[in-house]
């Protein structure tokens, strides 16, 4: 890391040397229009410069115009060295789990800063006051607002902006006023700042920043309201410093205050407030309703949210109203109907991309941070600047206790000792203080000493409370809460509980923030959501989180190459969720692909055993392939299987494939035949068989006890089975025969593809010899396919019938050869006892879970 | 059952305090409701309650009213369920939902969070066999479901079973082939939602000043 990073080191100071001399006198022209921010950087305005100048002679061999490129070139080199470094940081991953990142990022702000001090090298004026408020606050602010997660912060609006307002004058009166009286004393020799400007000072220095802090919560999942009181105090209480950084940068310039000024401020911070709020949902609305529109122009749908939620921004800064207010409020409105109208794609790309965009900014700023410590003047006042940390903190701490006090009455859950402490403890200050405080304009008298107080404190917070927070919260056991696994049972239970409290405060008559919310909801389903959302079903969150389950799931087999979108299983799916969430998505490495394929294997495996388990309660004695292929077909089922009952599906054979396959079953005209090789050759082909029978006829496991453990190479088969599970969907259970033979039509090319197979009817998938399933698949498991016509026999049919059944069965089967030729036969069994008590469950015929069984007695009855 | 007697005297409402652990600022204000409800009546029948306008739109409607009339929620070891239910009975089931307050040890926090969790579990066992069978959990699920519109049974259907299917994968990882997994025991209940916090979704705030002057005719 070190070696590249010298590397961008060194190209940036040859860059700087040569614009030093070369582009004298292309000089970047000053103002806000020309310097280049974050988000786009602005070319120059000079116009293009191709043409050599009129009085040289001859056409030079080789121009170079340094002037022309200088600052967004500057620009990218800085903002590549701070990728590096970033990069760098998490090459050894340990270290940013105890160092946050802000203070490893000032700490190579600070290396650069030297270095650039003692070549005497300016640092980049990248950092003045309207680069900072229209290009580098926008995008951190955007992304606090998008991933706010939204049901927390509702649950607890009153307390955060409690906090956030209250907390934020609290801090800033606070620590003005006492600095001010600190002020009064001769020997420090401040005696000239006055009461506007330590008011001034103070409001900078009280906007806190939670990014470590929230980093670190994260981390040890600390409780839902903690997280979200430190969240969204950091992002409403920058609203509120700006709001009081403009109002005080404005009162510092006057001479005198008088309190009718005071009234109007007050007012005014109202207005900004309210303003905002305005503007934010103006355009979330505006910027929701677009997005209806776009399902044909996919490639520019990003754009919208950045778009509108800047033009939110902007229009705010017009009128000099809260911006961040504005652009949070946008981002949270637009949110939620935006993503579902956009397609997947665009939702991951507009996640990437205010993701990235705020963490160069924020990147930016620190690093900055870093090289202005070391390379501006300061002015250092001991008294001031302790009293400074020393007030901030002791302000902090009262502040917290105070309104907690107040606030907790309010709560249904009020905050203990412990949330306190975290919340008094977790105001770090950071990248906005150090901003506001780099763009105070000029005429501050003691501007400089209030630069060196920020960064005093800056530093201070960032890195002892940054450093210390994570072991202190651990130590003193803050209450945790674990909402990163959200499986559906507690999906289910988290609305379960919810309903039910809204219905008891109905019947006891009370009514709290379940009562608006449930106002606000009817009013979202009834106006908002359908003028807002394209495709308008409304959609209950457990629907919505399973849905997500399924193609999560589908889109990780798709990752890991095991399988096609189309083979995903669909229950199966759902208990992978929770360990894939924790799984790194970016890279697949070996490992990882085997421990997730052991993962998903064990999971099937867990799966199926309960499926079947409750089909038949006497315990059919399956093997487990046989067990999986159930698990994994029997949503198919109800989807193929089921579209009219059976007596409709002659009449329907040749029309009638449900519109739902995407995922179960073979596109439509398609058949099997061409389907199969297809499959085959998305693994290894050579090694695995297929082997189809129908599928109703689960082959009796006469050694349960045998089974082998799943290991590694289960992993594979399982995915294979699960393919082979879909090909089942589209196959008919064959028992009613009258049924499979519609099938069998529809399918068209089934009965050709019948070379009969050596040992018919296996219903297991055989890996290769070589692996450890091997033995297995050729042992005593794959029980033969006669022991199923003993079971129908058994059950109700007759010698004919089996005769009959039999032919039927060629017909279905489909064999790819592979080594399916050495797989030997295995004996006949007894029918097994579960068959008959299966069959008595046929009330249930609509169950997916049961349908297998019912279906079979109902098919055979008819004979 | 005292029920119908603990009206207005001190003592008994001191006794239910005692045993609800409500104020007994918070029994009186629950009591006036009580006879709002009951229609000034000693007890509550299920059409008192299925009577509740506000109610109308919850689509677990049935079985937080059934909460109401089952023993098992009295705590007192009794299983069935009430034809009618006075304000002891009452005032005993809304005291599943008393928020936590900062006193608490945590012996009491997870005695308290058992107790919502069984209050919970009662609502989906419906036929007092202390399991969960995927029958009474599907049922629950498709209510759960049923007033969002557009979702068919078949997907309450589909969810309940995937629900299913993650309990037991959750609690039996180990099961041998020919088991079967015969529904959610309280303990299995327990495992699925540890991770849930509860301590901050199953309360209720209940008031210590009366708001029934506040909310303009919506309770009736």
């Amino acid at each position: 890391m070190w070696r590249r990073w010298e590397l961008v080191f060194g190209a940036l100071l040859l860059a700087s040397y040569w614009g030093g001399t070369r582009g004298q006198d292309a000089d970047p022209s000053p103002g806000t229009a020309a310097t280049p921010g974050p988000p786009v950087p602005v070319p120059q305005p000079d116009g293009p410069q191709a043409f050599p100048e009129p009085e040289k002679a001859n056409l030079p061999m080789f121009t170079m115009d340094y002037g022309r490129i200088q600052i967004p070139f500057e620009f990218t080199l800085w903002v590549l060295l701070a990728s590096f470094a970033k990069i760098g940081f998490h090459v050894y991953h340990k270290i940013t789990i105890w160092i946050p990142e802000s203070c490893l990022l000032i700490v190579i702000g600070l290396v650069v800063g030297g270095i650039m001090h003692a070549v005497k090298e300016e640092p980049p004026a990248v950092l003045d006051s309207n680069v900072f408020f229209l290009y580098m606050l926008p995008p951190i602010v955007l992304e606090n607002g998008y991933f706010m997660p939204a049901r927390p912060f509702f649950e607890n609006t009153g307390t955060v902006l409690w906090y956030a307002v209250v907390g934020t004058l609290w801090n800033s009166v606070g620590i003005g006023l006492s600095l001010y009286a600190v002020c009064q004393i001769e020997v420090f020799g401040v005696q000239d700042i006055n009461l506007q400007e330590n008011l001034l000072f103070a409001s900078i220095i009280s906007a806190v920043d939670p990014v470590a802090v929230i980093s670190v919560f994260e981390d040890i999942s600390v409780n839902e309201q903690l997280f979200i009181v430190v969240f969204g105090e950091g992002l409403f209480n920058d609203a509120v410093t700006v709001v009081l950084y403009n109002m005080f940068t404005f009162v510092a310039d006057m001479p005198v205050v008088e309190s009718s000024d005071v009234f109007l401020a007050m007012a005014r911070f109202f207005v900004v407030g309210l303003g905002g709020l305005l503007f934010g949902l103006l355009f979330g609305v505006a910027g929701a309703f677009t997005s209806r529109f776009t399902n044909n122009v996919r490639s520019i749908e990003p754009l919208f949210v950045f778009m509108y939620t800047y033009l939110a921004y902007l229009v705010a800064e017009l009128f000099a109203i809260s911006s961040i207010m504005a652009i949070v409020v946008c981002a949270i409105t637009m949110k939620s109907y935006l993503e579902e109208n956009v397609s997947q794609g665009s939702c991951t790309t507009i996640r990437h991309v205010v993701k990235m965009l705020a963490c160069i900014s924020e990147t930016l700023i620190f690093f900055f941070l870093g090289v202005v410590t070391v390379t501006t003047d300061h002015e250092w006042n001991w008294a001031y600047v302790l009293f400074t940390l020393l007030f901030a903190f002791v302000w902090r701490g009262l502040g917290v206790l105070v309104l907690t006090q107040i606030i907790n009455p309010f709560r249904t859950i009020p905050f203990n000792f412990k949330d306190q402490f975290g919340l008094a403890y977790g105001g770090l200050r950071g990248a906005i203080c150090f901003a506001l405080v780099f763009t105070l304009p000029d005429n501050i008298n003691r501007r400089s000493l209030f630069v060196t107080a920020s960064i005093a404190i800056i530093i201070f917070t960032v890195f002892i409370q940054g450093i210390s927070i994570r072991p202190l919260v651990e130590y003193i056991n803050i209450r945790r809460t674990n909402n990163k696994h959200q499986t559906i049972n507690e999906e289910i239970h988290t609305r379960l509980m919810e309903h039910t409290i809204s219905g008891l405060q109905d019947l006891c008559g009370q009514w709290s923030h379940y009562y608006w919310k449930d106002k606000f909801m009817k009013f979202n389903e009834h106006v908002l959501r359908r003028i807002l959302i394209r495709d308008n079903r409304a959609e209950s969150s457990i629907v919505a989180l399973y849905k997500k389950l399924e193609l999560q799931n589908a889109i990780e087999l798709l990752d890991t190459s095991l399988g096609d979108l189309s083979a995903a299983p669909s229950l199966v799916s759902l208990t992978d969720e929770k360990k894939a969430s924790s799984r790194p998505k970016k890279t697949f490495l070996m490992g990882d692909v085997r421990k997730m394929r052991d993962n998903l294997s064990k999971n099937l495996y867990k799966i199926n055993q309960r499926t079947t388990a409750w089909t038949n309660k006497d315990g059919l004695h399956e093997n487990r392939q046989a067990r999986e292929i159930l698990i994994r077909r029997h949503h198919t089922i109800r989807r193929s299987v089921r579209m009219g009952s059976f007596r409709d599906q002659v009449r329907h054979r040749f029309n009638s494939i449900p519109k739902s396959q995407r995922y179960y079953s073979l596109q439509p005209g398609m058949n099997l035949e061409s389907a199969l090789p297809l499959r085959r050759t998305s693994h290894d082909s050579s090694r695995i068989a297929f082997l189809i029978i129908p599928s109703f006829f689960y082959v009796p496991n006469p050694n349960p006890r045998q089974t082998p453990k799943p290991s590694d190479e289960k992993a594979r088969s399982d995915i294979v089975e699960m393919k082979e599970g879909r090909l089942r969907a589209v196959q008919p259970p064959p028992s009613p025969r009258s049924s499979s033979r519609s099938f069998t039509g529809r399918l068209g090319t089934v009965k050709e593809a019948t070379p009969r197979p050596p040992s018919p009817g296996l219903d297991v998938i055989h890996e290769s010899p070589v692996s450890s399933r091997g033995p297995r698949a050729k042992g005593p498991l794959p029980t033969p396919r006669r022991s199923l016509f003993h079971r129908v026999q058994g059950g109700e049919e007759g010698d004919k019938q089996q005769q009959e059944e039999k032919e039927e069965e060629e017909e279905l089967s489909v064999e790819l050869q592979g080594e399916a030729g050495d797989v030997p036969q295995p004996p006949p069994l007894p029918p097994p006892p579960g068959w008959v008590p299966e069959n008595q469950q046929s009330h249930r015929a609509g169950d997916p879970l049961l349908r297998h069984s019912s279906q079979g007695s109902r098919g055979s009855s008819r004979f | 059952m005292g029920a119908s007697r603990s009206r207005t005297e001190n003592p008994e409402i001191q006794d239910l305090s005692d045993q609800t652990g409500f104020s007994s600022e918070q029994i009186r204000i629950l009591h006036r409701r009580f006879r709002q409800l009951s229609g000034d009546e000693e007890t509550i029948s299920k059409e008192n309650l299925e009577k509740i306008q506000a109610l109308d739109k919850n689509p677990i409607r049935n079985q937080i009213i059934e909460a109401f009339f089952d023993k098992r929620n009295q705590k007192d070891g009794k299983v069935g369920s009430f034809e009618e239910i006075g304000f002891e009975q009452f005032v005993k089931v809304m005291s599943h939902f008393r928020p936590p307050n900062l006193k608490m040890t945590d012996e009491d926090k997870e005695a308290m969070r058992r107790e919502k969790l069984r209050f919970l579990f009662n609502m989906h066992d419906t036929d007092n066999d202390g399991t969960i069978t995927l029958d009474e959990y599907r049922k629950v699920v498709e209510e759960l479901l049923s007033k969002s519109g557009a979702i068919g049974p078949d997907v309450a259907k589909a969810i309940s079973d995937a629900a299913m299917l993650e309990v037991a994968s959750i609690n039996m990882p180990h099961m041998e082939p020919d088991d079967f997994y015969e529904g959610i025991t309280f303990e299995h209940f327990e495992q699925i939602l540890k991770g849930l916090e509860m301590e901050s979704r199953m309360n209720i705030r209940f008031l210590d000043v009366d708001t029934s002057t506040m909310h303009c005719g919506k309770s009736q």
